[in-house]
């Protein structure tokens, strides 16, 4: 047994334990935490695979912010959790079933022989000066550059999408209407009133020469 | 080395698991959410795998692609939770039956 099959064993153990304990967790809050680990661990069975790029990538999006958003979201709402919990245990049969032989159909197809170690031959580490985030940058500019877009466009689409879900129109709350703004004129604004003068003129008119 | 094998069987695995969270919590809708990253993690486990074992990056850059898409996903999720439980005061399943369906 060399070292990377012992860390890949010990790394598997781990994201396993880690993945049932985010499916049976009483508190949400303690199955996202959960799943925090299972995203960390599987990130470092990445790197086992030399993908660093997509390992920090993982950390760094899922651990740091798509993990903290639902730990934010869990936390915000005020749910009784013992109350969507009713009924857990007797989905337990079913669940183990239909999972159990869901993995044992994929273990007999992934987990043959042909799959093993003598039919794809590992190609083993990169050659040093390797930079796997260079190879993939270069792929990405290059032949996926269009799909690149496409996923911006994604992002752009989520980022709007969320924030009108969520926004809530008050009704205190100020705001500008640009249309009505542009509409102003100087009539809407500014009102000339043609008005008697005020003052009496002098009643003698000063004479002429002083 | 680690043989291939090793690397499809935990995504099977973690696959596995993903669905059975998702029947043993079928009222929950946060860890209904959870389960399907879980499930999507074991996806970009097998595009990893077979990426380097077969020395095509471009496996790679799926995953990148899947992690874009998940992510939005999650977001525009509890985005409609926030909203769902603003409406019912509940992310119950079982009560979201107001479209009759």
């Amino acid at each position: 047994m060399n070292l990377p099959l012992i860390a890949f064993y010990a790394f598997a153990a781990i994201l396993l334990f880690a993945a049932l304990r985010v499916i049976t967790a009483r508190n949400p809050v303690h199955a996202a935490l959960w799943l925090v680990l299972a995203f960390f661990t599987a990130a470092a069975t990445w790197l086992l695979l030399y993908a660093e790029f997509l390992a920090i990538t993982l950390v760094l999006v899922y651990v740091g912010a798509v993990m903290v958003l639902f730990l934010f979201v869990v936390m915000m709402l005020d749910i009784n959790f013992d109350k969507l919990r009713e009924g857990f245990w007797g989905h337990v049969p079913l669940a183990a079933i239909v999972g159990a032989l869901m993995a044992f159909e994929m273990v007999l197809v992934v987990g043959s022989r042909e799959f093993g170690g003598d039919s794809v031959a590992s190609p083993g580490a990169p050659p040093p000066g390797h930079s796997n985030t260079k190879e993939l940058g270069r792929l990405i500019y290059t032949d996926y550059v269009f799909p690149f877009e496409l996923a911006a466009v994604v992002l752009l689409v989520a980022i709007v999408a969320a924030i009108a879900l969520t926004l809530r129109q008050r009704k205190e709350s100020r705001y500008q209407d640009p249309t009505e703004q542009l509409a102003a004129t100087r009539a809407g604004r500014l009102k000339i009133v043609k008005m008697a003068a005020e003052r009496e003129p002098p009643a003698t008119p000063p004479e002429a020469g002083a | 080395m680690i043989p291939l094998n090793h690397f499809l069987v935990l995504g099977a695995l973690l696959f596995a698991i993903g669905v059975a969270g998702i029947f043993l919590n079928r009222k929950n809708l946060i860890v209904i959410l959870m389960a399907i990253e879980l499930m999507l993690l074991a996806v970009n486990m097998n595009f990893i795998a077979f990426s380097h074992f077969l020395a095509d990056p471009g496996g790679q850059v799926f995953v990148f692609f899947i992690l874009t898409v998940a992510a939005a996903e999650s977001a525009i999720g509890l985005a409609i939770l926030v909203t769902l439980f603003r409406n019912l005061k509940s992310i119950n399943v079982d009560d979201l039956g107001s479209l009759k369906g």
